[in-house]
């Protein structure tokens, strides 16, 4: 089986755009880590090197880094930005997630 | 759904947790906040996608002040409660005032404490309010836009600012409800967003000239702290002057005599004056005109201006800001050849004429890359995102630091520590707490400092009670305590519950008293008694948790004891005493069994309980009620 992280075309752009002006970093980096009000919680960061356990994906000519441990919970999952009023930032759409603590930050599988 | 931003390597923050910081210039003219997001620095718009608020108030008889463009629409109509420039007045004795100001709009009223204050239709109210109420605009918009409260900021002013001035704008902030990490100098704030900090050590200007005041620094960059060398300006030259010079040559062309003109003509002319400023930093030429107030659309006058007659209407202008420019180099000593570069700052150093003087002047091409209104706010907050702790420890500020840990007494003689000893200042830290008993209504705020995990063993700092907390079931109020200590080492602890907003604070100054041998002391047995203090705190902590269980079975038992058969009863109160006799002993392990026993024997109890009350609750009530 193949495991997939896919960004959408906004979501893309916006990475581009963070890195080019942090002027530093080999790609994105998502994960999950103990911790929330419903046991897990996202992770999104700069990577400035590849791990040797990171399993490596492009898409829309971004890069993007996840260790093996994390990749179980965020396989198939889709990043987005998106807008909420004066708000933005982006989300998670994650097909393993059973529950959310409805805040989107933490999650339960 | 949250909305995440990309946090620097290992710097992911806890659900909940992010800390938003927020960057505020607060202007003459004009303010803006500004955040870092996913490592970029941008202004936040409003809700009509506007970056600029206008730094105007209007106070009014009945309902809050208006703030922004709303209220500079009224300066004309309500002159007197409008205020504008309000910057111009901040932290400064009425001689002051009426010494900068021959035009004062505004009727002053000396007050008993020596600060002016403002007579308007909503009461006297001092240039301090008058802040605040700018702030509290900037602050809902950031807080808005982020999604949660903002942890703290850092505000800009102008490097000239004297200490009254200074304090005067950290009162505000504090009336306006933001916590400020630091304020920090104009000029430094547009150093640092062209990243110059961490560029080469050396001599940089800059060069603001915003819509009505102008501002030359001249910064020395000495191991990663920018030192003020000298400052110059004019506080009533700008680029409002600039549109006001243009308006004069069209009303002159025009034929118009400038005294008959009517306030909507003079605006017109205003704006028409601007417009051609702009254009022409890309046109040679413009057509201009000037409206007749007596016919509607008509123009009085048609014509043109290039831009070779724009420099010369201009030129004067920019004269004046060079010689003050001349001025601080001097005050400084240095000689033009010493400067790495030129930062521009403010709306009018868009100007192409402006650029090319300012560069000629200083033989460097100025920087011009970053939005020149948004350049002093964006700094201001990539240095409150470090300042907050969003950045990893090596790119931290060298800064002073705490010598000993700051946090409160919580059940049991437990110290919860809530800012580390080491951590660079200023810095600011909350955590929540709540109550421990049903109807909880008030709650001691213990202020302890040191490294050992009881109070009893650490330094006691303040004590003060947070009162009229709601009564609700324990454990329900959210009581938020905020430990903050500012650049000059002052500690305030605020306890807030946050459902109802009451309040309650202290302020302390951490390292009065203490010698650095006394902390070291303090250090030295926090190590060699760490095991010792773990163990005391495993046995407090299971103790707390004890009397906790032991009184809520109690009370369930009396309020329930028909739903208790004779064997449970018996049971429950067996083990209701084995745990008070355990609680007293020493035994963390055995504690802790025997509150899982006492757990285990109320378990069917506790559950018929919950049925007994959903069912009275449900008694003569339809099931789709609900």
């Amino acid at each position: 089986m193949t495991m997939s992280i896919t960004l959408t075309q906004s979501a893309a752009d916006r990475i581009h755009g963070f890195l080019e002006n942090r002027g530093k970093g080999v790609g994105l980096r998502l994960g999950v880590k103990t911790s929330g009000c419903s046991g897990m919680a996202y992770v999104i960061e700069f990577a400035d090197e590849i791990g040797s356990d990171d399993e490596v994906f492009e898409d829309k000519g971004v890069r993007v880094l996840v260790d093996a441990k994390s990749l179980i919970y965020l396989d198939g999952t889709e990043l987005d930005y998106g807008k909420e009023g004066l708000n933005e930032g982006f989300t998670f759409n994650n097909p393993n997630v059973k529950d959310n603590c409805g805040c989107g930050e933490s999650f339960t599988v | 759904m949250a909305l995440l931003q990309i946090s620097e390597p290992g710097q992911t923050a806890a659900p909940h947790q992010h800390k938003l910081a927020a960057g505020i210039d607060l202007g003459t003219t004009n303010s803006l906040v500004a955040t870092v997001r996913s490592g970029k620095a941008e202004t936040l718009p409003d809700a009509q996608g506007m970056h600029l608020l206008p730094s105007v108030v209007r106070y009014r008889e009945t309902g809050a002040p208006q703030v922004g463009a709303m209220a500079k629409q009224s300066a004309i109509s309500d002159p007197r409660n409008t205020i504008s420039s309000v910057k111009r007045y901040v932290g400064r004795g009425l001689a002051d005032i009426c010494k900068g100001c021959s035009r004062s709009e505004y009727e002053f009223v000396d007050s008993d404490s020596s600060l002016p204050r403002i007579r308007t239709v909503a009461g006297d109210i001092s240039p301090v309010e008058v802040s605040a109420e700018i702030l509290k605009d900037l602050k809902l918009r950031a807080e808005e836009t982020l999604g949660g409260e903002l942890t703290g900021v850092v505000i800009t002013v102008p490097a000239y600012f004297d200490d009254a001035q200074r304090q005067s704008t950290k009162d505000a902030a504090q009336l306006a409800g933001l916590q400020v990490l630091r304020l920090l100098n104009e000029p430094t704030a547009a150093a640092v967003a062209y990243g110059l900090d961490k560029g080469s050590e050396g001599v940089h200007v800059v060069y603001d000239l915003g819509g009505g005041t102008f501002d030359i620094s001249i910064l020395r960059l000495n191991r990663g702290v920018f030192e003020v060398m000298a400052t110059a300006g004019n506080t009533a030259l700008g680029g409002d002057d600039f549109d006001r010079i243009i308006a004069q040559w069209l009303i002159q062309q025009a034929g118009l005599d400038p005294s008959a003109l009517s306030a909507g003509q003079m605006r017109a002319t205003l704006l028409e004056a601007c417009r051609a400023k702009e254009a022409l930093s890309d046109a040679e030429v413009v057509s201009v005109s000037v409206a007749d107030g007596s016919i509607v659309n008509d123009a009085a006058w048609q014509g043109e201006l290039t831009r070779t007659q724009l420099y010369e209407l201009i030129d004067p202008l920019i004269q004046k800001t060079l010689s003050s420019c001349r001025r601080a180099l001097r005050d400084a000593g240095i000689d033009v050849d010493e400067i790495e570069d030129v930062v521009m700052v403010g709306g009018s150093t868009r100007s192409p004429r402006v650029r090319e003087r300012v560069g000629e002047f200083f033989h460097c091409e100025p920087m011009v890359d970053i939005d020149p209104d948004k350049v002093v706010a964006a700094g201001a907050a990539i240095q409150a995102d470090i300042l907050v702790g969003n950045k990893p420890d090596d790119e931290m500020l060298l800064l002073d630091v705490i010598p000993l840990s700051l946090g409160i007494e919580t059940m049991g003689g437990l110290v919860e520590k809530i800012i580390a000893r080491n951590t660079t200042i200023p810095s600011a830290k909350a955590q929540d707490f709540t109550t421990f008993k049903d109807g909880q209504t008030a709650l001691a705020v213990h202020v302890v400092q040191g490294e050992r995990e009881l109070v009893s063993d650490c330094r006691s700092l303040a004590r003060f009670e947070l009162r009229g907390i709601p009564p609700m079931v324990a454990g329900n109020a959210r009581i938020r305590v905020t430990f903050q200590v500012d650049a000059d080492g002052l500690l305030s602890v605020t306890a807030r519950e946050q459902i109802s907003g009451v309040e309650s604070t202290v302020q302390v100054k951490p390292s009065f008293g203490l010698t650095d041998s006394e902390i070291e002391i303090m250090l030295r047995e926090s190590m060699s008694y760490a095991q010792e203090d773990i163990a005391a705190r495993m046995l407090r902590e299971q103790q707390v948790e004890a009397d906790r269980i032991i009184e809520s079975v109690e009370s369930a038992v009396t309020a329930d004891a028909q739903l208790l058969t004779d064997d449970e009863r018996i049971q429950i109160d067996v083990a209701l005493s084995e745990l008070r006799k355990m609680r007293d002993g020493d035994d963390p392990r055995k504690i802790k069994q025997a509150i899982e026993t006492l757990n285990k024997a109320s378990t069917d109890f506790a559950a018929r309980r919950m049925d007994a009350s959903i069912q009275s609750a449900m008694t003569g009530h339809k099931v789709d009620e609900f």
